[in-house]
């Protein structure tokens, strides 16, 4: 239950303000790395990877690297922020709070949905007057972008809460949502792939992320959106139930 | 009346470490209640408990009738805590800094001029403007006293607040504390500067070894104890002093024997008499009462840990 919303409204606007505070870290250098990937990619690679009919090779990479940057910085919101004030101590404040475990999440998860979609949106200005990408789908864009966001944003602050030092996030950053990020169909689509390595892809959750959020740019997809959107509506709310659970426990929150 | 804080039956582990055994207390409004006891005597793991810092193994903790476990979101609205350890966050700047703890407690607009009091009591107000990593330490430490006053709760909790601080700070604590104090909070001071305690406190509770070992009144608890000073200064320094005087020698100092007597006995009057049979002329003699700190040094010292513990 949500009984306190000035108290999540002020949470929610200071974990803005904290990515804000820092946005050249948080905001541009994103924009500018996916971009890079742009460039280089599509100059590299153009004309020698088969993508949809009618779409060429750098207006299919945009949507990828936008699910890429939502992914990445969804996840770097969350995770960066609690374990940076467990670290410091500085938790201390938000847990004296009147603030039940629902609102705790809300307030880091909207956060960092926040920055994620700002993060794309900035990926997507630039690109379009690069490769002039259209939206199909907009309304579905919108609903992969923002369960890519709360599934990574929710996967930040499991990690955020399960670790004591830094070193243990960035283990889950390189080790985890990198490979998983790089392997989902950012640079390909994964009929391109051998018939194994399509098979692997599939049991890759991020894939259908990608997935859905290029159908919602092009009309077009590896496997159904809807089939997409189910997978993650079920990852998003397992992975919520979990954390809500973990939050209202105090794991490694409230000693 | 409902209690400010009240606990029963409260255990604590930490590993193979039982921090608290069972600890009983209950502080009624309005107090200015002293805990005290050395390190590791569970002390701030108490305190964490009542501000929803940490969980209990067993028994209960409330604060103004809320229960800390089942109500804790009210609870947490009734109590305002300073944190023992520094801590601040880099990203903001004091004023914006109590605006957000303000606004967690959903008073950031209604309590922007008791924000802005709070600045100027605790000698923050040309701070306001300057980032928190910018804060020497003893302004740091008067930002966390003011976080822990940004919604008026009726109960404060001060963990050690001068730890480390300098005098004028100390000064300036202490005259906010009574301030807040007359106008009726009940507040709960934990300090190893025992003086403090004995100069602000009404009620103190020792605790040892995670258990309470004394409660009472600071008078009861200073009248409780069974000996007081007596210093004499002789005319020469004696070869050798009557055994009488040396069975209640405590130490000598700067020409001065320093006596611990029992009270209500007549001991003085023995020792007076010994000194005199002894040739021995007494020029000065001043009697002092038992300090909260030597009530606390004897009543801590000879604290034993529960068996089987």
């Amino acid at each position: 239950m949500i009984g306190n919303w000035p108290g999540l409204w002020t949470l929610f606007v200071k974990e803005v303000k904290r990515f804000t505070v820092v946005f050249m870290q948080t905001v541009t250098a994103p924009v500018v790395s996916a971009l890079l990937y742009l460039f280089i990619f599509s100059h590299a690679l153009a004309g020698r990877v088969d993508v949809y009919p009618g779409v060429s090779y750098p207006q299919f990479l945009v949507p990828g690297l936008m699910m890429m940057t939502i992914i990445q910085n969804a996840f770097a919101n969350t995770s960066s922020s609690l374990i940076f004030s467990k670290v410091t101590g500085n938790i201390v404040f938000v847990l004296l709070a009147p603030l039940s475990h629902l609102e705790f999440y809300l307030a880091f998860v909207g956060a960092a949905l926040v920055r994620a979609v700002v993060v794309s949106i900035g990926v997507y200005v630039v690109a379009f007057f690069y490769v002039g990408t259209t939206v199909a789908h907009p309304l579905l864009l919108l609903v992969f972008g923002l369960l890519g966001g709360g599934l990574l944003a929710t996967c930040g602050l499991l990690a955020g809460i399960w670790a004591d030092k830094f070193d243990q996030v960035a283990t889950v950053q390189n080790f985890v949502i990198l490979p998983l990020t790089y392997l989902s169909g950012v640079f390909y689509s994964i009929h391109s792939l051998p018939p194994a390595w399509q098979a692997l892809s599939r049991a890759n959750p991020f894939f259908y992320l990608i997935d859905g959020f290029r159908y919602g740019f092009f009309g077009h997809s590896d496997v159904s959106p809807w089939l997409s959107m189910a997978v993650m509506a079920g990852a998003n709310a397992a992975l919520c139930i979990l954390c809500l659970r973990l939050l209202s426990r105090g794991y490694k929150l409230r000693g | 009346m409902t209690a400010a804080i009240a606990v029963r039956e409260l255990h604590k582990h930490f590993g193979q470490v039982h921090a608290l055994r069972g600890v009983d207390l209950e502080i009624q409004p309005g107090e200015f209640f002293g805990l005290l006891g050395p390190n590791g005597a569970g002390k701030s793991t108490l305190i964490n408990i009542l501000a929803g810092l940490t969980r209990p193994d067993a028994g209960a903790a409330a604060v103004l009738g809320h229960d800390v476990q089942r109500d804790a979101v009210a609870a947490r609205r009734a109590i305002g805590v300073v944190p023992q350890e520094l801590v601040f966050d880099p990203f903001f700047e004091v004023r914006d800094f109590l605006r957000i703890q303000a606004g967690y407690y959903g008073v950031a607009r209604s309590n922007r001029a008791w924000i802005d009091e709070l600045l100027r009591a605790l000698g923050l107000a040309d701070k306001a403007t300057t980032n928190m990593r910018n804060l020497s330490g003893g302004m740091k430490r008067r930002v966390l006293i003011a976080q822990a006053l940004v919604h008026k709760p009726r109960v404060l909790v001060l963990d050690e607040p001068t730890a480390g601080v300098d005098v004028e700070l100390r000064q300036t604590l202490w005259a906010f504390a009574q301030r807040l104090h007359d106008e009726g909070m009940t507040i709960v001071l934990t300090t190893h500067y025992l003086e403090e305690a004995e100069a602000m406190c009404d009620r103190i509770a020792i605790m040892s070894h995670g258990t309470v070992v004394a409660l009472d009144d600071k008078r009861s608890l200073l009248g409780r104890h069974p000996w007081y000073q007596v210093h004499v200064r002789l005319a020469s320094e004696p070869a050798q002093l009557p055994p009488q005087v040396l069975a209640c020698l405590v130490s000598r100092e700067h020409g001065w024997l320093v006596l611990r007597l029992q009270r209500g006995g007549d001991d003085l009057s023995r020792v007076l008499s010994a000194l005199h049979t002894a040739g021995l002329s007494v020029l000065e003699i001043s009697t002092r009462e038992q300090t909260l700190e030597q009530v606390f040094l004897e009543l801590t010292a000879g604290h034993h840990l529960p068996a089987g513990a």
